[in-house]
């Protein structure tokens, strides 16, 4: 540095600054550059201090404005929830049928709803409520224990054939293989396979044993009994299958699906919306049924 | 130069450009004009577009996704128009810097036209250079701190003025100034204006040359675009050398002037080691075969008006501008000594040559006329048909169908098959439409839409709609019992008229 130099053919002045007789040219910085340079570095300081900034083995410094993600994602949380009250509360308060006539309403209730189905309700029923063997399928128009607003609400709230809610949907189907021999099952599982065809529920050999020991509960149409949550064997909906196997294990052993209750888990406005998601699917009924029970 | 001790840091040398009148000056007189007016009068122009649309003629609409451009609505899935545009842009940069180099920044760029505003108001308040210069160097005193207030007052206002032009881009104008007096705008519109004003002023009224030579990406990438055909303001030293002023004139011929790095303030120059031959115009000693002075009097005048502060008998440098305003300066100066103007001109690199050999100059529309312009300009113009092309094309009705797949059918308790299909419909008009959906499989299929009945769904003018459809085969059809069957639904817009059509896939049982 202590030599000044200009460069012969740039012209140009040197730092003083050479390697192995490469010199550097000195084309200096505008001051105000280096000012805003000097700037960022307090800004940064600054801004260490006021926010977390410096790692440590377990966590980081605070920063003394208390700020943190984690505080801005609950702050947005409780800001969501707090802006939802009203809609929750009116979810509560309406009759559910009057849910539908109320878009806002019904947009909440539905997008809230399949927040809840998937959380609670797709390890069973499928993440499309499609259901599975033995779970029902929640898309069509086939309805166990009935499918009004209402109807579903009851069931999320209450659960089928559980011992904790007492309230819970209850019924149970015999294992008629302690009943009936191997051959007599035989002739009701063909007689039940031809049901959705048109054959008449009482006639024939299948049909004297319907007689005695179905249609108590499924009707002596066989179009079942949602009091009971006895399925219509006419239609072409099988929750457990209908190849042979699969209807003499269901006679032979007796299903017993069982659903939780829901009401203790999920708050009032929870429960209906999921209700009203459930039934917006596709599948949903509008008129009360006269065999449905009503909370 | 070796008097001062070595930094590594300069201070802005303050730079006080004359006034100057000609051609040049007119001519940017006239661009900063009608910049200035496109910039502020643009967002208060109106356009009908019905009642449930703006009425701004160019708009911004961040907020509902729209930009809308006179009789043009462009939606976000349409964004290649502005893609397309920028492509143009490109193009249009290339095409105007091979032509004539920095015109850019010369004329249109906007920190050349507000710094060209601010120096107008402060000249108009303090009076030409050396008032200014005076002004600068007298201690402060009430006079100094009213004019140096009047100044930074004015420069102020025009700053606001131009943060606040900025958002009316974005909403509705009128409202939005009305909003802004009575202090209910949305405090991101005064955030930006704030910060527009403090830039406008900052860099239009103190960094000016400051935000071209350290901050401008553009300087350093003309270099790779220009060429030797390239049209730019230069000073024909073959003409103007050996100079010299008054009665040494004539011992100037012996005198011949090195020329230094940092002439006229501290812009550093663009190291051209190769300079020295005749190839490039620069301040190269003339050689040394011409008899007599040259015709530049070494007055100064190219230097005291511009406004970067350099001496463009250094030759191209990176500082450089092409403002012109060196060759009104120079051309009245000529016009005073009896010579012909053209000392300081547009020429190009290859000129360079050729005049000082003594050729005639060659007319600057020849300069246009090579295959390279003529590249870009074609090039610019397949873009722009293409895009004109895509504006009338557009279809007018838009609809995409998706079928939901989980799961992919529904069988109901009848045996029938149910498939679900999100339809979206773009509704791009101002009223609300109605369409008519049907499904290409016929009475085999029965389509309802979700929560209404009939096979009609309403838009409203100007959204896209998302329509939940079922379509359902009836028990033993065809298309119940088939695992795909390919599908085409129509949608027809009852009040227009125009047709189109979506092909999708019906799912049945299948063989299970």
């Amino acid at each position: 540095m202590s030599k000044r130099r200009i460069d012969d053919v740039t012209g140009t002045e040197t730092t003083g600054h050479e390697w192995d007789g490469i010199e550097e040219l000195n084309n200096p910085l505008p001051r105000w550059w280096l000012w805003t340079f000097y700037g960022t570095v307090a800004f940064s300081v600054v801004y260490m201090i006021l926010y977390p900034a410096i790692p440590l083995i377990n966590g980081a410094t605070g920063g003394v404005l208390g700020w943190s993600q984690r505080g801005d994602v609950a702050a947005e949380i409780a800001a969501v929830d707090a802006a939802q009250a009203d809609m929750r509360a009116s979810l509560t308060e309406v009759d559910l049928a009057a849910v539908s006539l109320n878009p806002e309403l019904l947009s909440f209730a539905t997008n809230a709803g399949a927040a809840v189905f998937r959380t609670n309700c797709s390890q069973c029923h499928g993440s499309g409520a499609a259901g599975a063997l033995g779970y029902p399928n929640l898309l069509d128009d086939a309805w166990l224990w009935g499918g009004t607003l209402e109807d579903i609400a009851y069931t999320v709230r209450h659960g089928i054939r559980n011992e904790v809610d007492p309230d819970a949907r209850y019924s149970q189907m015999p294992a008629f293989g302690e009943m009936l021999t191997e051959e007599e099952i035989a002739t009701l599982v063909a007689h039940v396979q031809s049901l959705p065809e048109g054959q008449d529920p009482l006639a024939g050999p299948g049909g004297e044993l319907f007689d005695m020991n179905c249609s108590s509960c499924h009707g002596l149409d066989a179009q079942g009994d949602r009091f009971l949550g006895a399925p219509n064997l006419t239609d072409a909906i099988w929750l457990y299958g209908n190849s042979d196997d699969q209807l003499t294990e269901v006679i032979t052993e007796g299903p017993f699906g069982v659903m939780p209750p829901w009401g203790g888990r999920l708050t009032e406005a929870e429960v209906r919306a999921v209700a009203t998601y459930v039934h917006g699917l596709g599948g949903g009924e509008t008129q009360v049924g006269e065999n449905d029970n009503i909370e | 130069m070796s008097e001062h001790s070595t930094s590594l840091y300069a201070a802005r040398v303050p730079i006080f450009p004359r006034r100057v009148s000609g051609f040049y000056r007119n001519l940017k007189w006239w661009i900063m004009g009608l910049t200035l007016a496109v910039y502020y009068i643009t967002p208060w122009l109106r356009w009908d577009r019905g009642p449930n649309l703006p009425d701004q003629a160019v708009l911004v609409d961040l907020a509902n996704r729209r930009f809308y451009f006179f009789w043009i609505e462009i939606w976000p899935h349409e964004f290649y128009f502005v893609a397309g545009l920028l492509v143009m842009a490109g193009l249009g940069l290339f095409l105007f810097t091979a032509a004539l180099g920095r015109v850019w920044c010369g004329y249109a760029c906007p920190q050349t036209v507000w710094t060209d505003l601010f120096l107008m108001v402060e000249r108009w308040v303090q009076g030409d250079r050396n008032a200014r210069m005076r002004l600068r160097n007298a201690p402060m005193s009430p006079r100094k701190a009213t004019l140096l207030g009047t100044t930074w007052t004015i420069w102020l206002l025009i700053a606001l003025a131009t943060g606040g032009a900025w958002v009316f881009y974005f909403t509705d104008a009128p409202t939005l100034a009305r909003d802004l007096v009575a202090f209910q705008a949305p405090g991101v519109a005064y955030m930006t204006i704030a910060i527009l004003t403090a830039t406008t002023f900052i860099f239009g009224g103190f960094m000016r040359e400051q935000i071209c030579i350290y901050m401008c990406p553009w300087p350093r990438i003309q270099g790779a675009m220009m060429d030797e055909g390239t049209l730019t303001v230069a000073y024909r030293d073959w003409r103007g050398e050996p100079r010299g002023k008054g009665l040494r004139r004539r011992e100037a011929a012996s005198d011949l002037r090195v020329t230094g790095p940092q002439i006229g303030g501290r812009s550093p120059l663009i190291p051209m080691p190769g300079v020295r031959d005749t190839k490039i115009v620069g301040a190269a000693p003339a050689p040394a075969s011409i008899a007599g002075p040259g015709d530049c009097i070494d007055c100064n005048a190219c230097v005291n008006v511009c406004p970067m502060g350099i001496d463009i008998r250094d030759g191209q440098q990176m500082a450089c501008i092409t403002c012109a305003l060196c060759i009104d300066a120079c051309d009245q100066v000529m016009a005073k000594i009896g010579q012909p103007r053209g000392l300081i001109d547009y020429v190009a690199l290859s000129d360079a040559p050729r005049e000082a050999a003594g050729g005639a100059p060659i007319p600057a529309w020849r300069h246009a006329m090579r295959p390279r312009n003529f590249l870009y300009t074609g090039l610019w113009s397949l873009v722009g048909i293409l895009l004109v092309v895509a504006l009338f094309v557009r279809p007018d009705i838009e609809m995409t169908v998706s079928p939901i797949r989980n799961p992919t059918y529904v069988a109901l308790s009848d045996g029938s098959v149910r498939n679900v299909y999100d339809v979206r419909l773009l509704n791009k008009h101002g009223e609300a439409r109605q369409f008519l959906l049907s499904p290409s499989l016929g009475p085999d299929l029965t389509l309802q839409i979700e929560g209404q009945p009939g096979n009609t769904l309403t838009v409203p003018a100007d959204t896209q709609q998302l329509t939940r459809v079922y379509l359902t085969a009836p028990p033993g059809s065809e298309a119940a019992a088939e695992d795909r069957t390919e599908l085409r639904l129509w949608v027809v817009d009852l009040e227009g008229g125009e047709r189109a059509h979506v092909d999708t896939v019906f799912n049945g049982k299948g063989t299970q």
